[in-house]
């Protein structure tokens, strides 16, 4: 009994002097505001914003409300961690499994990247690559097409817009080719375990891909337009490329900037990763009779993840607070346009920034758990 | 009976005395924020981020502009020493805030007076000292020469948290133009991607657009059209509740103005004050206490005179010598066809 008070007290002390302060602060700001007549509330949220923003996944304009605002913001910042974690991870691999390799000259470039581009400061890679690098790209009226039919100029990246007749039966049929590669997937199994018999899962697994949504167009049921951008002329010297889809700049050098910054981190977690499974493990499988590939695939790479897996979480994490760097070359993230322009017009501080703050909360959360659970099943399951 | 009356009295008495006693004391009560100001020997000024001509440092940090002479009239006021100021350089998206939480007490940064802006969120603005209106500049060589030549698409950049994005939207909605707007956080960023082709025109306040067009790489290359389409009454603000602050702030403006309107400067200021005119002698507080009221000695305002100047003096040396908006358009005083007209300081 004695000894359950004493371990209770220090508890108890804790939580007091954490709500204490909590209190503190609150009554603080509210005394704060009342004097200087502030009120608080999230009233405004439904109030017209009236200002437009310049990139958005969604409709949107002035006559649609702050909430709608910070819809638009957010899944700009969702948009450009997605896009950030992907190429991060894939220039990561990449560089990783190259400092690792024998060659030399592949060896050393990839140290040389991972040594320069995590030790410039994000925030100058990202002016460096919207002030320098993108800033030297030509006008549109001057640019030569790339791959035929995009445009990389200097107010944007311009590509084909694609106009969707019946896009829904489009994301079932690929939904119906996904249930059946889980079916298909399972029978392999089986039929490994009981006859020892292989089938080629991958192969079918993207043929079905490719067949389902390949029949919903022969029949005529889906269908796509494209709409390839055009010069237009705005004045004299200024010209864009209208009908077409337009990537802003301040998209391409945010993406750029975080992924080629990140991946310097991610490629130490692989490299780290393989060089954490012993050498035994790859003799051994070898000695088994295993083809190199087999042994990449199902001794080294499992192993390898779970030491990959949850520094790379982290990674994933601060690529995605450190989008809100956006702001500095006015790409439309939350910060941008919920902690900036909406906390301007409507000077609700407090409550601005506790959404936001709540808002990238949710979200780092939301990739731990997904990794988390990632990891979980890729972890060693002892029997 | 006698003698409870004589108590009474004294009682009566007592009471009074106390009474003006306190009524005194209310009197002499100084405003906070001048006591805290006083007490720290600096006014604490916000200023924009480098404006010409409104708030600019210069490479030895030292700031000049009419919304800097702001500042340091009310520092001569308070303070005896137009010097005693410490510049805030401030983002628009932190100007408010700075203002509201105390880390500054005059916010005087080119700042839109407003109704929200004024009722919403706790601030006060206490005047207007520059008249403005946003415009829109473009290249040259776009032939562009009028603002109704702009098509759809066109992209615009400016600064983010400005009246001027909610400007723009009005302007061209009532147009029917579907347009794209690039906000960024400093003015500097705005005018390096204008400069750099990443937008079509730049839209602020026309002084704004005026005082920038300097820092671009060929300012010859790029005209300012003719059209305005807003009101931008500029001015500086205070925090909410604190009105004898307010007051400070607002007619050390006042006396600027109205030391022009009567040919106060900062030269003849000292010898005006055996001047014929009564009004010409409460400026340079030969008569009358205006510094009372506020807690302040009666050569305040000959302070800010002498030391910054009047509004004229300010004009001429940050706008019009510097070749920002050598014509005062509706920045002159309503005596001479402009818009400047201050309640009399008496």
């Amino acid at each position: 009994m004695n000894h359950k008070i004493k371990s209770i007290i220090p508890q108890l002390l804790t939580l007091l002097f954490v709500v204490a302060v909590i209190g503190f602060f609150t009554i603080n700001a509210q005394l704060n505001m009342d004097e200087r007549g502030i009120d608080f509330g999230y009233g405004f949220l439904n109030q017209e914003s009236s200002f437009d923003v310049q990139f958005s996944l969604i409709e949107y304009d002035g006559s649609h409300s702050y909430a709608k605002a910070y819809l638009v913001g957010l899944l700009n910042t969702i948009l450009v961690s997605v896009l950030g974690i992907i190429f991060c991870t894939i220039i990561g691999v990449i560089i990783g499994i190259a400092r690792l390799s024998p060659n030399y000259l592949i060896r050393n470039t990839a140290a040389w990247y991972v040594e320069f581009f995590r030790n410039v400061p994000l925030l100058l890679q990202i002016f460096f690559w919207y002030y320098a690098a993108l800033r030297a790209l030509p006008l549109p009226e001057n640019t030569e097409p790339l791959f035929g039919v995009t445009y990389l100029t200097v107010k944007g990246y311009y590509i084909p817009r694609l106009i969707w007749e019946n896009f829904d039966i489009l994301i079932y049929s690929i939904l119906a080719a996904i249930i059946s590669i889980v079916f298909i997937r399972n029978y392999a199994r089986k039929l490994q375990e009981e006859k020892g018999q292989q089938l080629p899962v991958l192969l079918i697994s993207v043929g079905l891909l490719l067949v389902f949504p390949a029949i919903t167009f022969v029949t005529g049921m889906v269908q796509l337009e494209v709409a390839l951008p055009v010069l237009k002329q705005l004045s004299k010297t200024s010209f864009i490329y209208a009908e077409g889809l337009s990537v802003p700049p301040e998209l391409l050098a945010l993406v750029l900037a975080l992924s080629l910054y990140t991946a310097t981190f991610v490629a130490e977690c692989v490299r780290a990763g393989v060089q954490g499974v012993s050498k035994g493990q790859k003799e051994a499988a070898a000695s088994v009779g295993l083809t190199p590939n087999q042994i990449l695939k199902l001794v080294i790479m499992p192993q390898a993840l779970r030491i990959i897996i949850p520094p790379t979480t982290n990674q994933y994490l601060n690529l995605t607070k450190n989008s809100s760097l956006a702001a500095a070359i006015a790409y439309p993230d939350l910060v941008l346009v919920f902690a900036g322009t909406a906390l301007m017009q409507t000077g609700r501080a407090i409550e601005i920034v506790s959404i936001t703050m709540l808002t990238y909360l949710t979200l780092s959360l939301a990739i731990s758990l997904l990794m988390n659970w990632y990891n979980k099943r890729i972890a060693i399951k002892e029997k | 009976m006698l003698r409870t009356l004589k108590t009474l009295m004294y009682l009566l008495t007592s009471v009074a005395l106390l009474v003006s006693f306190e009524t005194g004391a209310m009197a002499a009560k100084k405003s906070k924020t001048l006591k805290k100001t006083q007490k720290m020997g600096f006014v604490r000024c916000g200023v924009s981020q480098g404006l010409p001509g409104f708030s600019n440092a210069d490479a030895s940090g030292n700031w000049t502009g009419v919304d800097v002479d702001l500042c340091r009239a009310v520092a001569a006021a308070t303070l005896g020493d137009s010097g005693k100021v410490k510049f805030f350089p401030l983002s628009a998206k932190e100007r408010f805030t700075a203002l509201t939480s105390g880390e500054i007490d005059v916010l005087s940064r080119n700042t839109t007076w407003t109704l929200s802006r004024d009722a919403d969120i706790g601030l006060t603005f206490v005047g207007v000292n520059f008249y403005d209106g946003q415009g829109f500049m473009v290249r040259k060589s776009s032939g562009i020469t009028s603002v109704n030549q702009f098509k759809a698409g066109v992209s615009a950049c400016t600064n983010l948290g400005t009246t001027t994005e909610l400007n723009m939207r009005d302007f061209f909605n009532s147009k029917g133009i579907k347009y794209e707007p690039v906000t960024f956080e400093k003015a500097d960023e705005v005018v390096a991607a204008y400069d750099a082709g990443r937008c079509d025109t730049y839209t602020t306040d026309k002084s704004g657009l005026a005082a920038q067009r300097i820092k671009l790489s060929k300012p010859n290359d790029h005209i300012v059209l003719p059209e305005t389409i807003s009101k931008e009454p500029l001015g500086p603000v205070v925090r909410q509740g604190d009105a004898v602050w307010e007051d400070i702030v607002r007619w050390s403006l006042n006396v600027m103005i109205e030391a022009e309107e009567y040919g106060i400067t900062s030269a003849n200021a000292d010898s005006m004050k055996s001047s014929d005119n009564p009004a010409v002698k409460r400026l340079v507080g030969a008569e009358g206490e205006l510094g009372a009221a506020f807690g302040l000695d009666n050569d305040w305002s000959l302070r800010i005179i002498k030391q910054v100047g009047n509004y004229g003096e300010s004009y001429k040396r940050n706008i019009a010598d510097t070749g920002i908006l050598p014509d005062r358009g509706p920045n002159q005083l309503w005596t001479k066809g402009g818009i400047l007209y201050v309640p009399p300081a008496r």
